[in-house]
């Protein structure tokens, strides 16, 4: 027992190793499983996120989720293992990259296109007033037969309405 | 014997729908009244020949007449009544007749009305009716025969789809069918009025009360469906955007900007063109989704080609959207705008605004749902565009949408002064930034929901104080007591103030998604009985679990889960799990405790060994029920805006008579 530091060493990294392994692995509940399968569509079934879907093959691949997590992976570690065995199909949100870029690009397109034509529009709807138009003219008529309201007040009272609706 | 009349009314219709096409085109062409005449009674018959046909297939259903193969696959003998009779839209064929059916009656109906008014439009609404229908009971007929019979006679049949097993299975398919059927009249009006160029708001007036009624059964059927899908598929979730679901919603957005759009051309003669190409669209969006909802096409490329009702579905949009626009560009000059945009802070304004929104937001839905069908023709391999992307994509829309629902109805007519419209803002919106400054204590955080909380609020003040502000205008010249007020300011403005009652129900639906999107929580896990899960507060504890046959092929496995928040017992519940032998599908079945604030959803997900072990996945979905709750305000709004008010209609036309001529 000469060199009782080094058994002490030893023993302090083995502890070490250990609380690091259990750092990494820990347990892996349903809900971490769950958290990634969120992200994830079933390779076969139609349109079914893998969290819920019900086949065999589903419950086999949420268990292997579990283990890709246990063995230490990360989220995206993950979902890049099951892309690259069963395709671009089992991600949920497509990737920025090939094709898929398409469909993020689209909507951003389609959104600047509309405000551009809706810019078009008002510039040329505004640009030309027209003179003739289909509403009342504003001024009140000068004979009141009933009326004891005074003539700015009515004034007051169509400009409003007018306003109004 | 009895199906075998059945066809032959449905050939007999499908004769007859062409012959109307053919006569009132001839008609038309000729300026013979008494072949329009002719044709329109020819569509007068299609109703009830359609409603035969329908009745004999509902008869061979209930009782299992199994030679015809569409009973052999969506009927069997151990199914209930209603389910044999809803078996009549469970499978394609069934459901395509159903939905001539429902075509072919709006279409009587409307050629019941009085045509005195505008008889030249009336040989083009029949060829656009009759043609809708000589294509879908030509599909009937030829490609998708419900009367097909099979070489031998089956003991039983498949039944239907366990998923359809339910009484969400009653009424969401034929309201969907409904909203769909319904918005073929104002296409053919418009249609009509193109081609007869009579492109003054009459076309609008007069199919006002379809497009409500279309619109009406559309939403009902979409919020209908999200409840069947909540209560009963078991994700946790009541839409999922899906290509079916995404089919029936692209239709809502363009008829909820058409709704709006038209009220412009009907008040100041502006966006006449906008108003053909959303109703066009919503025609052309319409077949699609009556056509995506019956074949698997979005799914797979492959199921596409396996019928021929794909590619026929395909040519005849194309065929219909081809001839619309054609027509749209050759009168175009005739839709010239009556006046001009005075101000950008105008009600028009926000409606064109209104117009570009909801376009760009059923763009982005088609962009979502048609890319996997895209991706796997172009580059072989398909690509998933799941709910992530959807929120991502269009939740910034929605909020804009939402926002303008709170502002727009503030706007005038030809201009607002910026500054009557901040008198008319900044108070509510300070109670939204109160709000939220409130809720930001308390500990949420999101962005988005914060946002999404502001705009809820600051347009559920600015619309409710609409209403009130108009209650008590009312009270004070009347001195009515405000629940009569309140009743009769409806009653009077039913479109102004039904509008109103809508947008709140849009409001407390928005709660509703808001509370679910960013504050849904779940947990899974295995117990043995006396253990809990616990998640946002609740604690559930499995008791016991049982396993008993039901009827037909179906074998039931239930437990019971105590729901408790503390001490404190909530309520015993019983998710469950249906095993249908025949088909060996399963269904997982929520069990769910509701409040206002919160649903806690149980799902029994799986066990072990009898019941010693029983794996539960529990979801808490706050503010969940707001969006049921806003989902009915909105239908008792539209009803308000489209009752029709007898004695205002007869004042609103006298005026007219009596002031001297115009040009109508």
């Amino acid at each position: 027992m000469k060199r009782w530091w080094l058994w002490i060493g030893l023993a302090l990294i083995s502890l070490l190793l250990v609380g690091v392994v259990y750092a990494q692995g820990g347990e892996v509940t349903k809900d971490d499983i769950n958290r990634v399968a969120k992200q994830l569509y079933c390779p076969v079934c139609e349109n079914t996120p893998l969290d819920v879907c019900e086949t065999q093959a589903c419950a086999d691949w949420r268990e292997q989720i579990g283990e890709l997590l246990a063995a230490g992976y990360s989220d995206q570690e993950v979902i890049n293992y099951f892309t690259e065995r069963y395709g671009d199909r089992v991600r949920a949100l497509p990737r920025q990259a090939g094709f898929a870029l398409w469909v993020w690009i689209l909507p951003v397109v389609g959104t600047l296109a509309g405000i551009g034509i809706m810019i078009q529009l008002f510039r040329r709807w505004m640009g030309r007033r027209t003179v003739a138009t289909a509403t009342i003219p504003v001024e009140p008529s000068p004979v009141r037969a009933s009326s004891d309201l005074p003539e700015d007040y009515v004034a007051r009272l169509e400009r409003e309405l007018r306003e109004w609706e | 014997m009895i199906p075998d009349v059945g066809y032959l009314a449905m050939v007999t219709a499908l004769v007859g729908a062409v012959y109307a096409t053919i006569a009132s085109l001839y008609g038309f062409f000729k300026g013979e009244e008494r072949w329009v005449n002719s044709a329109r009674h020819a569509t007068m018959t299609l109703a009830p020949l359609l409603g035969l046909s329908s009745l004999t297939l509902i008869y061979a259903l209930v009782v299992g007449d199994f030679q015809l193969k569409y009973v052999a696959t969506t009927s069997s003998r151990d199914m209930p009544l209603f389910l044999k009779v809803t078996a009549l839209w469970g499978g394609q064929n069934g459901s395509l007749l159903f939905w001539s059916f429902l075509m072919a009656s709006f279409t009587f109906i409307v050629m019941l009305r009085r045509w005195d008014e505008d008889r030249e439009l009336l040989p083009h609404v029949i060829f656009v009716t009759a043609g809708t229908l000589v294509f879908f009971v030509g599909l009937t007929t030829f490609v998708a025969n419900p009367f097909e019979k099979l070489s031998f006679i089956p003991p039983d049949g498949q039944g239907l789809n366990p998923l359809l097993r339910h009484p969400g299975m009653v009424a969401h398919p034929p309201t969907l069918y409904l909203g769909y059927v319904g918005f073929v009249i104002p296409y053919a009006f418009a249609m009509a009025a193109l081609v007869t160029r009579r492109t003054d708001p009459h076309w609008i007036r007069v199919t006002r009360r379809w497009t409500l009624a279309a619109w009406l059964f559309l939403s009902l059927g979409l919020l209908l469906g999200g409840r069947w899908a909540y209560d009963v598929l078991g994700w946790g979730g009541y839409w999922a955007w899906d290509p079916v679901e995404n089919a029936a919603f692209m239709p809502w957005l363009t008829g909820t900007a058409f709704l709006h759009s038209v009220m412009i051309q009907e008040k100041r003669g502006m966006l006449k063109v906008w108003n053909m190409v959303l109703i066009i669209l919503t025609y052309g969006l319409v077949i699609f989704g009556t056509f995506i909802t019956r074949s698997g096409v979005i799914s797979s490329v492959h199921s596409f080609a396996q019928s021929a009702v794909g590619p026929l579905f395909f040519s005849f949009i194309a065929v219909t959207a081809v001839a619309s626009v054609a027509t749209l560009l050759r009168r175009l000059d005739d839709l010239k705008s009556e006046n001009r945009l005075d101000a950008l802070l105008s009600r028009e304004a926000a409606f064109l605004l209104n117009n570009m929104l909801f376009i760009t937001l059923t763009f982005s839905v088609f962009i979502g749902t048609i890319s996997p069908m895209v991706s796997e023709l172009v580059t072989g391999e398909k690509i998933t565009v799941g709910p992530p992307w959807f929120d991502r994509v269009t939740a910034p829309q929605f909020a804009l949408l939402l926002a303008l629902m709170g502002i727009a109805p503030l706007m005038a007519w030809r201009k607002t002064a910026a500054q009557r419209l901040g008198r008319s803002l900044w108070w509510p919106f300070l109670i939204a930034v109160v709000v939220v400054i409130g809720l930001f204590l308390r500990g949420v955080h999101s962005w988005g929901a914060l946002l999404g909380f502001l705009l809820v609020t600051f347009v559920g003040v600015t619309t409710l104080w609409e209403y009130v502000r108009g209650v008590i205008a009312r009270r004070r010249a009347r001195g009515e007591p405000w629940l009569v007020a309140f009743w009769r300011l409806a009653g009077r403005n039913r479109r102004r103030y039904g509008g109103y009652i809508v947008h709140l129900g849009v409001v407390c639906m928005a709660l509703g998604i808001i509370g679910t999107e960013f504050f849904q929580q779940d947990t899974e896990g295995t117990l043995r009985p006396g253990e809990s899960l616990e998640i946002g507060g609740f604690r559930t504890v499995y008791r016991t679990l049982r396993t008993y046959p039901g009827p037909g092929d179906l074998i039931v496995t239930e437990a019971t889960v105590e729901i408790y928040q503390g001490d404190q017992l909530l309520k015993t519940v019983h998710p469950k799990r249906e095993f249908y032998q025949n088909t060996q599908q399963t269904m997982t079945i929520p069990a769910l405790r509701s409040t206002m604030a919160e649903d806690v959803y149980v799902l029994l997900t799986g066990w072990e060994s009898g019941g010693a072990t029983a794996t539960f996945r529990v979801y808490i979905n706050p503010l969940v029920n707001w969006l049921w709750l806003g989902g009915l305000i909105f239908v008792v709004g539209t009803l308000v805006a489209g009752w029709p008010d007898f004695e205002a209609e007869r004042r609103m036309v006298m005026p007219r008579l009596t002031i001297a001529p115009q040009q109508v």
